[in-house]
């Protein structure tokens, strides 16, 4: 009773939430809905007995993804009247994209319910005693493990070329080399001068020698470590 | 009355409520207490007193800072998204509390015993970024914005690590639940044999709670008070609170993943009941080494906190990962080798 209760519950704000995402008239809101939805859809997994499931969607996807999604979001300057102008353009593709999923569903649900023994003819057969942890591991890690690492090198491969598109070099920019910071000693940075009584020091003084990084940046990589002598 | 807690579904709601009740009530007890600890230990290493007014050696300072919080007005700003606004510091404080559920003080302790506590703990803890982002967002002020940007980035940089560390524990202990991840300690303590993760845990633990010296997201002398900073009375009062109760959830991660959870130093045989005393010590010591690199390093600069977590944490936890795996296996330490 209480789980069913607690899945028509879920099921409810699911739904509600994903109206809102596409509905909501601030992106910021459409966002903050589609991580309500994440949220019960984790739910729902507990309640289909996929903890695992459930703790990695909120992990993955809430803790990670609906962030960086937020942070753009956040920072973008989306114009409304703009954003809305394509609706009616796009609304077919979108209602085929929708429609196509809604009838894999539909067949999913339809073996379920008139089928039941199709289930023992699954790929991944079910074994009984591990959690399910455990059980994803032992499949994911030996049956399946040559589509593993293949999503795993996509992955990468999307990684490599966010980097590339993304890395510039910035020009002569002072980058901190903490390896060189460190290894630099006093005597390499610091210069004690004489002031005499009444007349002090002047920059010839105080700026001697001269750090060369300040005249040619790029030519001496080691040549006066870091830019003493300021 | 025994059989119908036990044994009846609204006896099972009703002994849950009871347990949440018996652990929050002494955790928010210890959050007010800390507030105190840390601005006793502040002044002792800064040679100065601390809270010395309000009751003996000014035990009662932290109700008196809860009272006073509680009579302020609460300022909502007229550019602020109210419901944003208010739900964040709710949001904050409430995930602090949550976390709590599966947190095992004593053998079997717990309120909720599930197969993933340590994946559920990370899941709550990587929602810790939300309260600040949407509370920076629902502002609209430029610095809490800042600090919302900020504290996104660095929380989720530091999270990667420490899922890495996380699962070097779990590899040698072949569980996900931390009633199990305490009992695979008792001939070790797994800070001995995995001490640079330990270090690099308890590093990412700071990051992640904001404190210092990674709390740019605050960062009081760049954008005074960062994410919070429109915030007044009783709404700062969660925020300052579920930071606090991350303390010391966090603190409470560390002593459960590294330092052996409620069992005895050396295996000193001790009485079952000593079980959580030995747990309040390990945090204490946690929380003690929090307040300390609060007193003694200076704040990171941004660059250089991404630096850290990315190009130091992240290959040598995943290096140290790669290691423990191959020393596992070559070992035949596995657990669960079926």
């Amino acid at each position: 009773m209480i789980a069913a209760l607690a899945f028509y519950l879920f099921a409810a704000i699911l739904i509600g939430s994903a109206v809102m995402v596409v509905t909501a008239r601030n992106p910021v809101h459409s966002v903050l809905f589609l991580i309500l939805g994440f949220f019960n859809a984790a739910a729902l997994f507990l309640l289909a007995g996929a903890e695992f499931l459930a703790m990695i969607l909120v992990i993955v996807y809430v803790g990670a993804v609906a962030v960086l999604f937020l942070f753009v979001v956040m920072m973008l300057d989306i114009n409304f009247a703009q954003m809305r102008e394509g609706f009616q353009r796009y609304a077919p593709v979108g209602a085929t994209v929708g429609a196509m999923l809604l009838l894999e569903l539909g067949i999913v649900l339809g073996g379920w319910k008139f089928a039941p023994d199709a289930a023992n003819f699954r790929f991944a057969p079910r074994i009984a005693e591990l959690e399910n942890t455990a059980h994803l591991g032992q499949l994911l890690y030996t049956d399946y493990i040559l589509l593993f690492q293949l999503s795993g090198l996509v992955l990468l491969v999307a990684m490599i070329g966010a980097i590339v598109l993304t890395l510039r070099d910035r020009g002569p920019s002072r980058r901190q080399i903490i390896a060189r910071q460190i290894a630099r000693k006093a005597s390499e940075t610091m210069v004690m001068v004489d002031a005499p009584i009444g007349t002090g020091v002047g920059a010839a003084d105080y700026l001697h020698p001269i750090p060369e990084a300040a005249e040619k940046p790029d030519t001496h990589e080691h040549a006066h470590a870091g830019h003493g002598g300021h | 009355m025994i059989d119908f807690l036990f044994n009846t579904t609204l006896g099972f709601f009703i002994l849950t409520l009871l347990k949440a009740f018996a652990l929050l009530v002494p955790l928010l007890m210890c959050v007010a207490y800390l507030t105190y600890a840390e601005r006793k230990v502040l002044g002792a290493m800064q040679m100065r007193k601390g809270p010395n007014v309000v009751g003996p050696f000014g035990l009662f300072q932290p109700f008196a800072d809860a009272i006073k919080m509680l009579m302020k007005e609460t300022i909502i700003p007229s550019g602020a998204n109210p419901v944003l606004f208010l739900l964040a510091p709710m949001l904050t404080f409430g995930l602090a509390m949550i976390a709590w559920a599966v947190i095992p003080v004593n053998d079997g302790w717990a309120i909720a015993d599930i197969n993933v506590g340590v994946l559920y703990l990370f899941a709550i803890s990587s929602l810790g970024v939300y309260g600040v982002i949407i509370s920076g967002w629902a502002s609209n002020s430029k610095y809490p914005f800042l600090g919302a940007l900020r504290s996104a980035a660095q929380m989720v940089s530091y999270e990667v690590s420490m899922g890495f560390v996380m699962v070097c524990v779990l590899l040698c202990v072949g569980s996900l639940n931390l009633n199990k991840i305490v009992m695979a300690q008792q001939t070790i303590w797994f800070c001995i044999p995995l001490f640079p993760m330990f270090v690099i845990f308890f590093i990412s633990t700071l990051a992640e709670t904001n404190r210092a010296p990674f709390d740019i997201p605050e960062g009081e002398s760049e954008i005074v008070a960062g994410f919070f900073l429109e915030y007044s009375a009783m709404a700062f009062a969660l925020f300052f609170l579920g930071e606090y109760a991350n303390m010391i959830l966090m603190a409470s991660m560390t002593t459960i993943l590294f330092l052996g959870g409620w069992l005895p130093p050396f295996g000193i045989p001790t009485p079952s009941w000593m079980g959580p005393i030995w747990f309040i010590l390990k945090d204490c010591v946690v929380l003690f080494f929090f307040l300390w690199t609060r007193a003694t390093f200076p704040r990171y600069r941004y660059d250089q906190l991404m630096r850290l977590g990315w190009k130091v944490f992240l290959p040598f936890s995943l290096f140290y990962l790669v290691l423990v795996a191959g020393v596992l296996l070559a070992f035949g330490w596995l657990p669960h080798a079926a």
